[in-house]
């Protein structure tokens, strides 16, 4: 009998009687112990071959599109603390702000949210199981990408217009 | 765990380029993932040659040409050569697939081939499915009763019948699996798409009443809400099957359960 079948075996039995148990430890338990022969076997190539997809490639992006919405989380703080300190300290985050730097922040920090808002609300729609068929889910991932960069663009026309 | 590097025993190295075949016109390029559990060295990416008018036109047929013609130690798994066994699921052109549904002439350039992703390999494109079949062990996949055994068979309607359709066609050969990320991260907690459409398969039965209990197995961080919808399973699967939905469908039936 082959190493795979028996560790098959004995891990379906194991997992059917932990049945009920809301423990997460019962699949660790799964996992081919160190010390085996086993052990030696490589582990087959993954992000570094597999082809990406648009779908895959959106949900990195809103990843990290919810981590930079925390750093600009920290510029709206400290822009509104300074605002709240002193005219010398708001003269300062407006001026950074104002510079170059500062509004190519602001302006990824738009798309982030504006991104990040769109795929949220892509995912609620798949969540609810609607919109997963292929012609669905790829037009849906293609809308939100479009989506938030011309929120972004029409953001930022109407603030420096209103300016 | 998350890491998105290989493991030291596991990179990939250059490997052998065979030679081409002798007189042929229409010559395709070959490269293959190897590993051999009977020495010491890292997996490698050997470059092989086939006459194109001598082969016939699906992936699998390169393989087995190269096997018999060229290099008798290439090792993969084949049986049906019509996509219904799943056995020779592995990573092609960068896509999980079927060696044997797809064509070469579906891709450009040359052919790359690698096992299933990150899986252990026992050879070449041999990986251990063995995690992967104890999952599906998991979620008991037959039908669940306690009403009195019916004198003939279990009766269904066929609009209930038609329910199973777009599920009971899966044939385990673990594609959509393999092709997630969260399965990549997560494999040994998360149970993947191909075991949670199998899950939904039992859900979905009218004649299975063991369904409060399956929902109940399946309530948990990681083997059913590790899945964050990326659909790299619903575009892999080589039967044109949508896991994804069936996910989306068992995260349904527990909002439902709950109201």
């Amino acid at each position: 009998m082959s190493l795979g079948a028996a560790v098959g075996r004995d891990a379906g039995f194991r997992l059917r009687h932990a049945r009920g148990g809301r423990a997460v430890g019962a699949m660790a338990d799964v996992e081919l112990g160190r010390g085996r022969p086993d052990d030696r076997r490589p582990l087959s190539p993954h992000l570094q071959i597999y082809r990406p997809t648009l779908t895959m490639t959106m949900s990195i992006a809103h990843r990290i599109t919810g981590v930079v919405l925390y750093l600009g989380t920290l510029l709206l703080a400290w822009f509104l603390i300074a605002a709240s300190t002193s005219a010398e300290a708001f003269g300062v985050v407006s001026g950074f702000l104002d510079s170059i730097l500062g509004r190519l922040i602001l302006l990824g920090f738009t798309w982030a949210l504006y991104h990040h808002l769109l795929g949220g609300i892509r995912h609620i729609i798949w969540d609810s199981g609607r919109g997963l068929e292929p012609r669905e889910r790829e037009w849906l991932v293609k809308a939100t990408l479009i989506g938030g960069l011309v929120l972004t663009a029409l953001t930022w026309i109407l603030g420096l217009y209103v300016r | 765990m998350v890491q998105f590097t290989l493991p030291k025993n596991s990179t990939v190295g250059k490997g052998k380029v065979w030679p081409k075949p002798s007189g042929a016109s229409k010559i395709r390029e070959f490269r293959i993932y190897r590993w051999n559990p009977d020495d010491t060295a890292n997996p490698r990416i050997d470059t092989y040659f086939i006459d194109r008018d001598d082969c016939a036109p699906m992936v699998l047929d390169a393989l087995i040409w190269i096997k018999s013609k060229v290099d008798p130690t290439l090792t993969f798994r084949r049986s049906c050569r019509e996509g219904i066994c799943g056995s020779c699921a592995m990573n092609i052109d960068g896509t999980n697939g079927l060696a044997c549904t797809k064509g070469m002439d579906e891709i450009s350039g040359a052919v790359h081939i690698y096992p299933l992703p990150h899986m252990p390999v026992v050879k070449d494109l041999v990986p251990d499915l063995g995690v992967f079949y104890a999952q599906h062990a998991s979620i008991e996949p037959w039908l669940q009763t306690t009403s009195p055994q019916p004198e003939t068979e279990w009766r269904q309607s066929p609009a209930d019948r038609n329910k199973l359709d777009g599920l009971y066609e899966c044939i385990l050969c673990a594609c959509c699996s393999t092709s997630c990320p969260s399965y990549w991260w997560n494999g040994d907690r998360y149970l993947g798409p191909a075991v949670l459409l199998q899950a939904y398969r039992w859900l979905a039965d009218s004649r299975d009443e063991a369904t409060g209990q399956r929902l109940d197995t399946l309530e948990d961080p990681f083997r059913l809400y590790r899945c964050h919808t990326i659909l790299n399973c619903s575009k892999a699967c080589p039967k044109g099957l949508n896991p994804a939905k069936a996910i989306a469908e068992i995260k349904n039936l527990m909002i439902e359960r709950q109201a």
